[in-house]
């Protein structure tokens, strides 16, 4: 600040109207597209009478399906926010050749690091924390996570970094560093806006919001799991939470002092990463990739366990080699913590260390790829459904077998020598991450959603989503493989190199068919639900599935189960129902319903995220009054909160009884039917 | 620029590497690819020829070869990386015909700047090298991180302020190639693209006696100019003044180059860069 | 007895494992809370050791400006060690005390805990003012940018304890010992020790290895 600040620094900080881009067409008006989108959507919430019903029964929600949904909710948007991001590099990249283009660096720039940046943490985090979170409990046959309010906290706060993220479209700029933000680039000197502040308090905010997730969902799959459900009887999905959410607890702190040091750097003139006074830019190198390679395995460990459902519910059988999986996915969790130099083989290490690095990261393909033949040989001798969620399961193993061939590749230090932060490299990571990670949110998310509203999604939409995304993909990035090979580095605002023009030509081409692709989801959403009535799941177990999830009723109550299930063995529902055939149909009488204690709302998350919202954006410009408001305010939320005295309502057995009743008389139909074929 | 059209040695140990990297794992991958499809197909729930095994949960012998399987590959793989690393190291001596040239390079925003310490001259975004021998590069940054990178000639390198790294290169052929920095730094980035000559060991010694002819004078002053923010079109050469102007730089006795020229101290200040285009 | 409630013996066990001890279900509200409160501790104590890691790379980086030998009073650092290692002494009895119910000596240990932060956090104060007076400011050099912000996230974190502390005092005056007031307090005294062994390697690593040089 200066020595005498005036009233409007006192008041504004940095602020002021040369923030709002007005000179600067395309991002003020997708800004401007989305502000009135944001406002007609509260507007008719509010016309239509539906803020009630919004404000009880989601956003002050703790329970762990809605905040799953919401979860998911934000992702799809972000998924939107990101891909328009993305569509604009490939018409950027392939209208560049020996001119401008389009967009003039000061803007691509802030493209490209807010496109890794949403998409890493905000699409790809928040949906397979979503999916967690809406399926684990269900599946441990539980009634909720360890700390619903908790859950609700974590969630808003993932939500005030994407706001923040998205309000640096109209107000001030977004980093332009990349996505990681590497100093010295990052420092003050070489990067004076306000962008890296954006991107910094976004991530750490969001990063405290991942670090709860990740606390309740170890503490969930280790010491809530229903009577019987052993270690070794939990579903895949659950084993892969359980590892994904280790590696957030152990490496999210990581993120948060290495954002720290950096934002020290920036608000107070430290020495971490200056090239000035001793501060060591490599040291920002490893830090961030100590976090940025977990991270990598936070994001697929989850996606592999949404495969192992889907093949083994969809080829009818029992996931193969089970304990061959548990034994692949501790190992990758582990070893995922060794391997971070690879991502700086270039930089000088010496030898030995990139060698040892190189191996280290070889090794991690070993397990990954006993997962693959796993679910080859699920299949083997499996009654194979094609439905949607199966589609994306082929389309992956297939899609990211390429991609570990070149992950492997790039393991290799030699050829790191020629590929490192090549377009070659830009193709592996997207290989993985969307052949990985978002063919199985897709996937997980047409698996599950019939659990979560009740009805299935129609499927011929969806297959169309699917073929134009599996097609765009190879169409989009091989090209870039090619580039890679061709010299060509990433990042390029423009270039003039003719023989790299084709192919960003053709990915160009590419990103329309993937747009198509997602489109057509948007379509099978809308169309689903208008159809919803004949889409209807009336029995909870629309795929003849193999997890307590499908236990219970779809959408499942409040309470999740009205028992406790006492679970026997491995896929415990799917024992279930063929128990129940043999026994034609148990008889029902006398069950004894007791009354459930379900905690409370609350809207301590949402209250607690405004402040943080208030908070960072006010230490994004210096405003300090507003730091100080926004401190007070989230402390005294959870002061509040904790003084409340009832945090749980009972629901009486009575109501128990009436709303299980009608779950057990239409799973009776679906087994009298199933016996009668 | 394609990598497998190596122009020297090291380049054509690396693209070996690559390429023989990926017909290692093709053998794998390809078979593994057709099982997963072939599998699919057939054990599809409308044929009724294929075998329904329920049962078929666990195989000793299957887990052993599909633990082996992707083992072995990677000790193969492991065996070439741990050969390879060691071989190829950046800075490991690449034994050439003639006395090595040295090659002092800095990364500047947003131009490469070539000293030639031995031939006290120094030139901007081309570097001129002889056929055949050895060249020792030693590289840092004015200011953010850099990276080296030849395609055709092979193993890139970071470039950071106040550190030396070393690289050692060989072209083999003479002819134009094009070098490029492979790490992100800022607006000017994607012009910091640099010729690369390769003439033949004779004219090479030409070539620096017409370059030292220059007016132009390399020396802290013009140094400092240089290293401000801003695109060089042009391929300027310099006298160099003191042969140790690089040490200086990677000593930071020289200190690290200025960011853009703050006009405001709103949140979106104009970067000298996007001015100076 | 209902579906969910009863499982078949056919398919239950399709590997074979055999019958290992079953789980007895979900672990009570007590354990629950503890055991997160646990993982968080280790999450804190992961980020601990990322200043740690930067200290031990910086601790050289001195830029001209003062070793640690020259400005670390190991006086001060001593009475600072007595208080935090007292304080834990004395929160363990605040925690013997809630769950024997007894109010008066419940309050009488946190007061004291309380005060001997306070004394820990007022001569840090001073160590740091000191040094900003002296031009040793964390901008001077990286060494100090590390020792500065190694010790201070400690103090931070002590400073937080200290406001968490109050508001269980309050708490157990406004709401007595009920069952989520004793469970908060156990993860206070969980987080006042972890502090204390965190502040045991700051201790040894900045002040005792750094002072002899």
């Amino acid at each position: 600040m200066p020595a005498v600040p005036t009233v409007e620094a006192t008041m504004l900080g940095k602020l002021d109207w040369s923030a709002i881009p007005l000179d600067q067409p395309i991002p003020l008006a997708a800004g401007g597209v989305v502000l009135l989108v944001i406002l007609g959507v509260l507007a008719w919430v509010v016309v239509k009478g539906h803020l009630p019903y919004l404000w009880h029964e989601w956003i002050t929600s703790v329970d762990h399906k809605r905040i799953g949904v919401m979860y998911i909710l934000l992702a799809s948007v972000m998924l939107l926010r990101g891909g328009s991001d993305a569509i604009m590099m490939r018409i950027q990249q392939a209208i560049a050749y020996q001119s401008q283009g389009y967009l003039p660096p000061e803007h691509y720039n802030q493209i490209f690091s807010a496109h890794g940046t949403i998409m890493i943490f905000f699409v790809a985090m928040p949906f397979v924390i979503g999916l967690m979170n809406l399926v684990v409990p269900l599946q441990l046959g539980v009634r909720d996570v360890a700390f619903p309010t908790l859950n609700s906290v974590g969630f808003w706060l993932t939500a005030t970094g994407a706001l923040l993220v998205n309000l640096s479209l109209v107000i001030g700029e977004f980093a332009r560093t990349g996505w990681l933000a590497f100093p010295p680039l990052s420092e003050l000197s070489y990067s004076p806006g306000v962008g890296v502040d954006y991107y910094a308090w976004s991530l750490q905010i969001s990063g405290v919001g991942t670090l709860v997730a990740g606390i309740n969902l170890v503490t969930t799959v280790l010491k809530l799991r229903t009577k019987g459900m052993n270690y070794l009887r939990m579903p895949m999905f659950c084993w892969t939470t359980l590892a994904s959410n280790l590696l957030i607890v152990a490496a999210f702190p990581i993120l948060t002092a290495t954002l720290a040091m950096l934002l020290l750097d920036r608000y107070l003139g430290f020495h971490f990463f200056t090239n000035e006074a001793g501060g060591n830019v490599m040291m920002f190198m490893n830090l961030i990739w100590a976090w940025g390679h977990p991270e990598v395995y936070i994001l697929v460990l989850p996606a592999f366990g949404v495969y192992s459902e889907v093949v083994s519910t969809f080829s009818s059988k029992p996931l193969f080699g089970y304990r061959s999986m548990v034994l692949a996915t501790m190992a990758i969790c582990i070893i995922s913590f060794m391997v971070w130099l690879h991502h700086f083989f270039t930089m000088g290490a010496g030898p030995d260390v990139n060698a040892i690095f190189g191996i280290a990261s070889m090794i991690i393909a070993v397990p990954t790829g006993v997962k693959i033949y796993n679910w080859l040989f699920t299949m083997y001798g499996g009654r194979i459904r094609f439905a949607t969620p199966m589609l994306w399961s082929v389309g992956f193993m297939v899609t990211f077998i390429i991609g570990g061939l070149t992950g492997v590749l790039v393991a290799v230090p030699p050829a790191d020598f020629m590929l490192h932060n090549s377009m070659f490299l830009v193709a592996h990571f997207h290989n993985v991450i969307i052949g990985g990670v978002l063919f199985a949110a897709f996937a997980g998310f047409e698996y599950w959603f019939p659990k979560a509203f009740g009805f299935r999604l129609d499927e011929r939409w969806g297959k169309v989503g699917f073929w134009f995304t599996f097609v765009g993909f190879w169409v989009t990035f091989m090209p870039l493989y090619i580039a890679g090979m061709l010299g060509m580095t990433r990042r390029m605002q423009h270039y003039d190199v003719a023989e790299w023009r084709p192919w960003m030509l053709v990915a160009a081409f590419g990103m329309l068919l993937l747009t198509i692709g997602v489109l057509a989801q948007v379509t099978q959403i809308v169309v689903s639900i208008r159809n919803r009535e004949a889409l209807r799941d009336r029995t909870g177990d629309p795929w003849d599935g193999r997890s307590l999830e499908w236990a219970t009723s779809s959408p499942p109550p409040v309470f999740n189960f009205a028992f406790d299930p006492d679970v026997r063995g491995e896929d415990a529902y799917w024992a279930l129902k063929h128990h129940a055939k043999q026994q034609q149909l148990e008889d029902h009488s006398g069950p004894e319903y007791q009354d459930i204690e379900m905690p409370k709302n609350s809207p301590t998350g949402f209250v607690c995220a405004f402040f943080a919202t208030v908070m960072g954006f006010a230490l994004i410009w210096h405003i300090w009054w507003m730091v100080i408001l926004g401190g007070v305010g989230a402390f005294a939320t959870f002061v509040v909160f904790a003084w409340r005295d009832h945090d749980e309502y009972v629901i009486p057995a009575a109501e128990v009884e009436r709303i299980d009743r009608i779950n057990i008389e239409e799973r009776r139909n679906l087994v009298s039917l199933a016996g009668t074929l | 620029m394609n990598l497998l059209d190596p122009q020297g040695p090291v380049a054509a140990a690396n693209s070996t590497i690559l390429v023989d990297s990926v017909f290692i794992m093709l053998a794998i991958v390809v078979p593994t690819i057709f099982a997963i499809l072939a599998f699919a197909f057939w054990f599809r729930a409308s044929n009724t020829k294929a075998r329904y095994r329920p049962d078929f949960v666990y195989s000793g012998r299957v887990e052993m070869v599909v633990w082996a399987i992707p083992a072995l590959t990677v000790i193969l793989l492991g065996g070439v990386a741990w050969i390879g690393s060691h071989q190829l190291d950046p800075a490991a001596p690449v034994p050439g015909t003639g006395s090595p040239v040295r090659i002092q390079a800095v990364s500047l925003d947003w131009k490469w700047l070539f000293i030639y310490p031995d031939q006290r001259i120094a030139t901007v975004n081309s570097l001129t090298v002889p056929a055949g021998a050895e060249l020792n590069i030693q590289l840092t940054s004015s200011s953010v991180m850099n990276v080296f990178f030849i395609p055709q000639l092979g193993s890139m390198i970071y470039t950071m302020n106040g550190m030396v790294t070393k690289l050692n290169l060989r072209a083999d052929n003479q002819g134009k190639l094009q070098g490029l920095s492979a790490h992100f730094s800022g607006d000017g980035f994607p012009d910091m693209m640099f010729d690369v000559n390769v003439v033949s060991p004779l004219a090479f010694p030409d070539w620096v006696t017409t370059t030292a002819k220059t007016d132009a004078v390399l020396n802290e002053d013009s140094y400092k100019k240089l290293m401000q923010q801003g695109i060089e079109k042009g391929r300027p050469t310099y006298r160099l003044e003191d042969p140790r102007l690089f040490d200086l730089i990677a000593t930071q006795h020289i200190p690290p180059g200025p960011g853009p020229e703050l006009v405001s101290d709103a949140g979106r200040p104009h970067s000298g860069g996007h001015d100076a285009r | 007895m209902t579906m969910t409630a009863t499982l078949g013996h056919a398919h239950a066990d399709p590997h074979h494992i055999g019958r290992a001890t079953e789980h007895p279900g979900p672990a009570p509200k007590r354990i629950v809370t503890a055991y997160g409160f646990w993982v968080f501790l280790l999450s804190d104590i992961v980020m601990f050791s990322c200043f740690f890691a930067a200290y031990a790379v910086l601790v050289d980086q001195t830029a001209g400006g003062p070793k640690g030998s020259e400005i670390f009073e190991q006086r001060n650092v001593a009475i600072e060690t007595v208080c935090l290692l007292l304080s834990s002494f004395t929160c363990g009895m605040a925690g013997i005390a809630a769950d024997v119910r007894n109010r008066l000596w419940f309050y009488l240990a946190m007061a004291v805990t309380c005060v001997l932060g306070l004394i820990f956090l007022a001569i840090e104060f001073k160590e740091f003012a000191d040094l900003v007076a002296r031009g040793y400011g964390p901008s001077r050099s990286a060494f100090l940018t590390a020792f500065f912000s190694l010790v201070g996230c400690h103090g931070l974190h002590v400073s937080a304890g200290v406001l968490w502390l109050l508001t269980m005092m309050a708490q157990v005056f406004a709401k007595g010992f009920r069952a989520d007031v004793l469970r908060r307090m156990m993860c206070f005294a969980l987080f006042w020790h972890a502090l204390d062994i965190i502040w045991v390697g700051v201790f040894s690593v900045v002040y005792l290895l750094g002072g002899g040089a």
